[in-house]
């Protein structure tokens, strides 16, 4: 076991490696630096900015500088946000994107395997048409679109939550709703979809003989068999939802770490898109590695060799 | 004798006759059987209907309105829904109507291009990766996951830099990380699946790799690939909007459905047909597919068949 | 007994004088306002936007200060000799404190200036202390730190000269360029200004207690500050809400006291329906907004033809139907809002005119209309500047019948092509730096500087600007600029379009806030009125 899980930490840091080096010689690729800014200034003045943070070394030398850094978890200053470093700015923009996050996807999935399963008892019933009705909405209305709605009626209509901004568990709920409502629609596409097909297997008619009641039959057989999609679809979305959304944090004045995706590529903050680009692929791949866990729990006759090979 | 050791009497010439009298039976095959069961899901078939229509009026509209998409009326803004104007005007007094439909084209071309292209990169890499298993199998998944890594806006970026703005430019941008999650739900599916008994039983028959693919495997994986695709098709059209609202989708006076819900957004509270009419088309394109979707996996998925 | 009672009594006093919170209908002196992002620095000698420039202003105090009726006063100087030739300023300082209660001294007007001009230190705005002697030189690392024109006399004397007379000097003064930093405390550790606090020593109005990043800010009013009997605000609450449709809401949800210019903007389609309410205000900006032409790509490497563009835009119809702020239509490029003078050198939509101007510059270049290169409009992404540009190319077909294309492009990569000039016409705009036309004027000097990215030069043009420079008569020196904008509007490299409007709204009950005409925003002397 060990060894499978060091080796599998070798893959990280190697693919995590990859992912920098692709991604800094991309992003000194494209036109535009850090410091040019609406008013231009006087060129004596950019090169002395260049100089005071190394960006007029050749390139390889500050490939180099970064990586060592890298090694030894420095990500630098920010460039935009003078006296700032990139570890900072992680480090207080993370944890309030995680609480977001978290509370979006526990939502998500709650609702989400409710709905489904509501849906797939009820197939072509009713209630079978209005919860995919909802899931439908959830997916064809998009979030900053969501957000917006929900602010204006919620917040400001009827004042039942706060407007914006971060600090009180009130001003979280349209945030996460908002976050929530496309992978809760999924969710229960995908879990009504999977519930149906397993329903016709056998060995749920043989439960069903066996006398079991419906719901034995749900929690014991079928939620198991259905999920396989559904955690393979939340892998990469927990990575993303955690690590914050760009829109809804804007639209709600979040402080979280979703905005610093965009803005750090709009600036040509280099050391920000890059520490972001590393943090956010280190936590993809490890929800990627929980996920091919997983499905080992779910279904035992995935064989734990199978995922991600371990035999040589 | 011939009772207790014969398994299986095919049928005599007469009574064959007879069946074909008594049964009416039409020789058939999966697709046809699928498609008169499709046509028989009457919410399937409106979202169908619907969708063609979506599509004429997108393709005929705009040929026959009144004005054009990039016409403006300073003095005539922000009207709402008049016999006019049956959509309303935008912030520049150009006429809604024409411009939704203009858009329509935009969106819904870039939605199926993208998702096409998406479902079948990310099916086979998925598939493949999932049968050829062991070191191979890491390696594709490892390759996939850093390309999904590397932010998305320094790529668009690039690819905007060197080939210029356009519509081939989103398609080019929105498909190179976009089969990656249709890849990892076929991955799992197939997974799961390649442990089943007649999947093994193939094997052992002897058939091809790519006969189990084919035949076997993916039919299998309709249900999850149905639905990710519904899924895809909004998310490359909101992924457009979002680049344009960068600067890197469709340069003015076009407009896609994505952009004018932008637009529009700001104006909810004061001019909501600009914010209603887009998004609201975006929505029941959406249902639409949604429900042709289901139509189709419940038509087609051998699993379903019971 | 009585001494029991007394005590009773002395309890009971006591505890009425300590109430709590007055009663309903007085307002705390208290404000809540939007500055939309969280600024990049507050190191007064680091950064040149407008956010970080707004919370140092609250901060710090400078030589000189806008007063209350938004006229230079007097701030940390208490008074100045200016010598016969303009170019040496003495400066009496009052005897005033940091928030930590070391003095304020010369040497730290002397050490803060030096720092910025030398050539390592990264401060964006280094350039504009070039109008110290050497102060060029010094940043080019030609001439050592002591030859800059700045020397402390004594505690509080400061003797600053200056490369040439100018006019305007106590106005740039007032601006954070020239603010002092802690030299004791800066000098020590390079972070005291990142978070706040009781590190983040200051000498201005508020004291920035609380500072969460990316979150908000809180300011206190400081009691060192030497006019703090000016100061009734107790507490500014700084959000940093970037969305503006959501500060749009909170506002008229009570928590914001104010929103738009110049902190944020408030949201175009808003304008519409909000500018007939009272708590709505505009004023006029000294900024322009205006499209240049690269005068080195065909076809605006002729005069007659940039004319012929520039002369076609119909202005009052973009500010009437797309801007709807009450901005002014702009026939010059220095705002009027900085000089008297005759300011407009056109007719706004002057088609004939254009027609003409532009028969006669394609005669000057050979060609005729369907010859002309294809031309390219580009600006960087963003809604207001698309309206415009959509409605202009619409302009200049009907007006010139020529198919313009819009090329808009994200942010930076419309930087960086502007500044390697792969333009043809581009979207500019700015608000000067001082309150003088030369601001504005000197970008275009010199072909090949940063600033003057149409590339256009004009040997009459330099010199004149040059002999402003000089000329200390202030008529004179009116009369040598008017005639340079002259040349400029002639020539047209640029075309300007409208002048800026900052709107706003405010509760009424919010007073004396304070926005210059280069929309700086102060707000040492404001308070909420209790009614």
């Amino acid at each position: 076991m060990t060894k499978f899980l060091i080796k599998k930490l070798s893959y990280l840091l190697f693919s995590l490696f990859v992912v920098a080096t692709l991604t800094f010689f991309l992003m000194h690729a494209i036109p535009g630096d850090p410091f040019t800014q609406d008013k231009a200034i006087p060129e004596e003045i950019l090169q002395a900015m260049f100089k005071h943070y190394g960006l007029d070394q050749p390139l390889y030398i500050q490939y180099i500088d970064y990586i060592k850094g890298l090694l030894s978890f420095d990500l630098g200053p920010s460039f935009k946000y003078q006296g700032r470093t990139v570890n900072e700015i992680i480090a207080e923009g993370f944890p309030v994107s995680l609480c977001l996050g978290v509370e979006a996807l526990v939502f998500s999935v709650i609702a989400g395997i409710t709905l489904g399963s509501i849906a797939s008892f009820k197939y072509l019933k009713w209630q079978d048409h209005l919860t995919m009705t909802i899931a439908v909405l959830g997916i064809s209305i998009p979030s900053f679109i969501l957000a917006t709605f929900m602010q204006y009626l919620l917040a400001m209509k009827l004042d039942l939550f706060p407007v914006a901004r971060w600090g009180t568990f009130s001003q979280t709920v349209l945030p996460a709703l908002s976050l929530a409502a496309l992978p809760m629609a999924f969710i229960a596409r995908l879990t009504r979809s999977n519930m149906i097909e397993v329903f016709q297997q056998d060995y749920v008619q043989t439960a069903k003989s066996k006398g079991l009641n419906s719901f034995q039959i749900v929690t014991r057989h079928v939620i198991r068999n259905a999920l396989l999609p559904v955690v393979t679809f939340l892998g990469p979305l927990a990575a993303a939802i955690l690590t914050g959304s760009f829109a809804v944090e804007k639209i709600f004045g979040i402080p979280g770490l979703g905005q610093w995706f965009v803005l750090s590529i709009t600036n040509r903050d280099y050391t920000v898109i890059m520490g972001t680009t590393i943090f956010y692929s280190a936590i993809l791949m490890f929800c990627v590695f929980v996920v091919d866990i997983l499905y080992c729990f779910i279904d035992p006759r995935i064989k734990f060799q199978e995922v991600r090979g371990s035999h040589d | 004798m011939t009772e207790s050791t014969t398994l299986f009497t095919p049928l005599t010439a007469e009574e064959r006759s007879l069946a074909k009298e008594q049964f009416n039976f039409k020789a058939s095959s999966f697709w046809k059987e699928g498609f008169i069961q499709f046509r028989s899901n009457r919410l399937a078939f409106t979202g169908a209907i619907l969708l063609a229509i979506l599509f004429f009026m997108a393709i005929v509209a705009p040929f026959f309105t009144s004005y054009t998409y990039y016409e403006t009326h300073l003095k005539l803004k922000n009207l709402p829904p008049s016999s006019q104007f049956w959509f309303g005007t935008d912030e520049l007094g150009r006429d809604m109507f024409t411009r939704v439909w203009y858009g329509a084209r935009i969106s819904l071309f870039v939605g199926v291009m993208a998702s096409i292209i998406d479902l079948v990169i990310g099916v086979f890499y998925g598939s493949i990766s999932a049968l050829l298993g062991g070191k191979r199998e890491e390696l594709m998944m490892r390759v996939a996951d850093i390309l999904y890594s590397i932010p998305y806006l320094l790529v668009v970026i690039m690819l905007m830099v060197i080939i210029g703005p356009g519509i081939t430019t989103i398609i080019i941008a929105l498909t190179i990380t976009g089969w990656i999650g249709m890849a990892r739900i076929v991955r799992s599916q197939i997974l799961q699946l390649k442990q089943m008994d007649f999947i093994k039983a193939a094997v052992a028959m002897g058939a091809s790799r790519r006969r189990i693919l084919l035949k076997h495997l993916i039919p299998n994986c309709m249900g999850p690939i149905i639905i990710t695709v519904t899924l895809t098709i909004p998310s490359a059209i909101f992924a457009e909007a979002f680049l344009s609202f960068l600067g890197l989708g469709v340069q003015a006076p076009i407009a896609s459905w994505g952009t004018m819900a932008n637009d529009g957004l700001s104006a909810l509270r004061f001019y909501p047909w600009r914010l209603f009419f887009p998004a609201g088309f975006i929505s029941i394109t959406m249902l639409c597919f949604n429900l042709v979707g289901d139509g189709l996996r419940d038509a087609f998925d051998p699993r379903l068949k019971s | 007994m009585q001494r029991l009672l007394a005590a009773f009594t002395l309890i009971a006093l006591t505890a009425v004088s300590c109430s709590p919170p007055p009663p309903s209908g007085e307002k705390r002196q208290e404000i809540r306002l939007n500055i939309h992002t969280d600024p990049p620095s507050l190191d007064p000698r680091k950064p040149a936007d407008t956010t970080s420039s707004t919370v140092i202003r609250l901060c710090f105090d400078g030589l000189m200060r806008r007063n209350e009726q938004g006229r230079q006063a007097f701030g940390v100087a208490k008074s100045v000799n200016i010598s016969e030739d303009g170019l040496t300023y003495t400066f009496t300082l009052r005897e005033s404190v940091w928030s930590d209660g070391t003095a304020v001294t010369a040497k730290d007007f002397e050490d803060t200036w030096k720092t910025i001009l030398s050539p390592n230190f990264p401060s964006e705005f280094a350039s504009e202390l070039y109008i110290l002697k050497n102060g060029k030189r010094a940043k080019e690392n030609t001439l050592g730190m002591d030859a800059i024109g700045v020397k402390a006399l004594g505690d509080y004397v400061l003797q600053v000269d200056l490369e040439y007379p100018i006019p305007y000097f106590l106005d740039m003064l007032m601006t954070h360029y020239f603010f002092p930093v802690p030299s004791h405390i800066a000098n020590k550790d390079p972070k005291w200004a990142q978070n706040g606090g009781d590190l983040y020593v200051s000498n201005g109005p508020y004291h920035l207690a609380e500072w969460k990043h990316y979150n908000s800010m809180v300011l206190l009013k400081n009691p060192s500050y030497w006019d703090s009997q000016s100061v009734i605000l107790e507490k500014i609450d700084l959000y940093m809400i970037e969305d503006e449709m959501t500060e749009l809401s909170m506002y008229e949800n009570g928590d914001l006291e104010w929103i738009g210019s110049p902190l944020s903007s408030i949201p175009v389609d808003a304008l519409g329906s909000l500018s007939t309410e009272k708590d709505f205000n505009h004023y006029q900006i000294a900024g322009t907004y205006f499209y240049i032409f690269n005068t080195e790509a065909l076809p605006f490497t002729n005069k007659h033809i940039r004319r012929a563009f520039a002369l076609s835009i119909h202005r009052q119809e973009i500010v009437e139907n797309i801007l709807q702020g009450g901005q002014t239509v702009a026939t010059s490029i220095v705002p009027p809002s900085m000089w008297e003078e005759r300011n407009s050198y056109f007719a706004d939509a002057d088609i004939s005119l254009a027609k003409k101007e532009f028969e006669i510059g394609l005669k000057q270049l050979g060609i005729t209309a369907d010859k002309l290169p294809a031309i390219k409009l580009s600006y960087n992404t963003n809604s207001g500047h698309h309206k415009i540009a959509q409605a202009i190319k619409e302009q200049w077909s009907m007006a010139l019948g020529i198919r313009v294309e819009l090329e808009n492009m994200e942010w930076k990569v419309f930087l960086d092509s502007v500044s390697n000039h792969k333009f043809q016409i581009a979207r500019m705009g700015g608000i000067a730096s001082y309150n003088d036309p030369i601001a504005i004027l000197k970008d275009y000097q010199y072909a090949n500087s940063r600033m003057n990215q149409c590339q256009w030069s004009n040997k009459k043009f330099a010199e004149l600007i040059d002999l402003a420079d000089h000329t200390k008569n202030t008529e004179e020196r009116m009369k040598v600029l008017s005639e340079a904008q002259s040349i400029l509007m002639d020539e047209m490299p640029v075309a300007p379009i409208y002048f800026y409007t900052g709107s706003y709204m405010k509760k009424p009950y919010v007073k004396s806030i304070a926005i210059s005409n280069l929309s700086e925003i102060d707000l040492k002397y404001t308070y909420l009125e209790q009614k």
